[in-house]
């Protein structure tokens, strides 16, 4: 689904690589967790794969497509299969829950009767219902990025990027967001995140691929946040 | 839902930004008016000139007894040689396809005539008919070629000057031209303007829904669903302009330029008909969708790349 070999990339000539020759497979349906320090390479991984920035050198595949050499104008169509989830939700403060998500169908061309059909059960199946006609600056920041979920899930992509989905969110909270995930990723979807949340990730068993300073030093299938107890 | 999305999206815009799309509007109107005042004008001139050409004549005027030295008139008054050669000139293989028809009139009507126009002021009271020679009124086939006559007869002994009449009004459409001129400068300073404020327009209207287009560049909207709106609220505001250009230029032709013209230049300038706004109408709507269109193409390839 997603595969690196030895990928490189440089933001600015001589500045340190922000990934350094990483290789990475992750197949489809995983659940893997990227971890390490701020400015280890988790965003840059992640925004490489939704290709909004270039490699430098190295090859990447996402979808079975090559990222280095997809043209401008395949992209939008490849960002189709590609849902986003951010840590500060990035919702419309305008519109209501509803109109949110339906947004993400209707800028794609999606026709009406197919998002009146969608959207409800993607917001079931973030634990939504019956919120849909609330803005978001009624909701808690738990059912605000609970939205966020919904959006970036409701075109079924293939797969899903969240970027420390729950770095505003309590505990309890992002346990909640945490269980929609793995709903989420129960459906077939393969979802990569990053997070510092040690909690999540030591509760959740699954891959754990750990960065510093832009190389993987730790990749293991059912892993904890600092590594085996 | 595609279009009912994409017009939602433009009246959201043009709420948001409600002073700037005004302004937009306003200044492609008054813009756009100078170009069709422009326009109006060129068509008006263009009858006006057709009448007028349709009764040019070249006016040989020959030399009176007390002529002595102006033209080519040394030897006195015109014999009947001089005329001869004249008429035989006009009647010749190389102006003949020119001449339509000449006609002549001898000095007595050409002097009681002058008496006539200008009777019982001081300008008679000096003159005798000793002062006027005949005249031959020639009637062209092509008004516009009026120059090979006054060339072709104008320096023959016994001709005191060859006159085209369109000499007199060559003036008045030399400054009409000018007017025109004007008001394509100013025309195209203000669709410099218009171009200017739009592109500003589109840029903040972009920078107030970047949370938006971000979104939709994520979720994989394609680069031409993004600009749509944008473009869209530039092409409305400038085609709005462009419908008050074309209101306003007919409200003035049809309420008050024809009376006025009417009233004091009908002459000159004969009538104006308002239907000339709705003949040009099409193309400031067309210069309007290029404002628009260059504005749009100025801002967005910047600012909405995937």
């Amino acid at each position: 689904m997603i595969t690196f070999e030895n990928v490189t990339k440089i933001y600015a000539r001589g500045a340190r690589p922000a990934l350094d020759s990483v290789s990475l497979e992750i197949p489809r349906g995983q659940f893997c967790f990227l971890v390490g320090a701020s400015g280890s390479g988790k965003s840059t991984l992640l925004s490489l794969v939704l290709r909004e920035e270039h490699i430098t050198s190295g090859r990447g595949f996402v979808l079975g497509q090559d990222i280095a050499k997809m043209p401008q104008r395949r992209i939008p169509r490849f960002r189709r299969q590609i849902g986003s989830v951010f840590q500060d939700f990035r919702l419309l403060e305008r519109k209501t829950v509803f109109q949110n998500v339906a947004f993400a169908m209707q800028v794609i061309g999606r026709p009406r009767h197919a998002i009146m059909r969608t959207v409800p059960d993607v917001l079931d199946l973030v634990g939504l219902a019956g919120k849909e006609r609330r803005r978001p600056h009624e909701l808690s920041g738990g059912e605000q990025q609970r939205v966020a979920i919904a959006r970036a899930v409701v075109n079924r992509p293939q797969i899903l990027l969240a970027d420390e989905p729950t770095g505003n969110l309590d505990p309890r909270t992002s346990e909640g967001i945490m269980a929609v995930l793995e709903r989420v990723n129960q459906t077939g979807t393969t979802v990569v995140m990053a997070t510092h949340d040690v909690g999540l990730v030591d509760q959740a068993r699954q891959r754990v691929v750990e960065l510093a300073e832009g190389r993987i030093i730790r990749d293991e299938a059912s892993g904890y946040y600092g590594g085996e107890a | 839902m595609r279009l009912r999305f994409v017009l939602a999206e433009i009246g959201h815009g043009f709420r948001r930004n409600l002073s700037m799309i005004s302004a937009v509007i306003l200044v492609t109107f008054v813009s756009l008016s100078a170009v069709g005042a422009a326009l109006m004008l060129q068509l008006q001139v263009d009858r006006i000139k057709g009448d007028w050409y349709d009764k040019v004549e070249v006016s040989i005027y020959l030399c009176p007894k007390d002529a002595i030295d102006q033209g080519n008139c040394a030897s006195g008054a015109v014999s009947e040689d001089q005329l001869q050669a004249v008429k035989d000139r006009l009647e010749s293989a190389e102006l003949a396809p020119y001449v339509e028809q000449t006609f002549d009139q001898s000095a007595q009507s050409v002097f009681e005539e002058y008496q006539e126009r200008f009777g019982g002021s001081y300008l008679t009271s000096e003159v005798s008919l000793e002062m006027f020679g005949p005249v031959i009124h020639v009637r062209l086939t092509d008004p516009t070629k009026f120059e090979v006559v006054t060339d072709a007869v104008g320096s023959m002994p016994g001709v005191l000057q060859a006159i085209d009449q369109s000499d007199l009004f060559d003036r008045l459409f030399d400054l009409l031209s000018k007017v025109r001129l004007a008001a394509l400068g100013v025309a195209a300073v203000l669709g410099l303007a218009a171009i200017l404020l739009i592109t500003t327009t589109i840029r903040l209207s972009a920078l107030s829904r970047q949370r938006e287009t971000g979104i939709m560049r994520l979720v994989g909207a394609s680069n031409l669903f993004i600009q749509l709106p944008f473009m869209l609220e530039g092409a409305v505001a400038a085609l709005l302009g462009s419908v008050l250009a074309v209101g306003a230029l007919w409200g003035m032709a049809e309420f008050w330029l024809a009376d006025w013209v009417e009233r004091n230049f009908a002459a000159v300038m004969g009538s104006v008909n308002p239907a000339d706004a709705i003949m040009v109408a099409p193309w400031l709507v067309v210069a309007a969708v290029v404002l628009a269109g260059v504005s749009s193409a100025l801002t967005l390839r910047r600012f909405t790349r995937v």
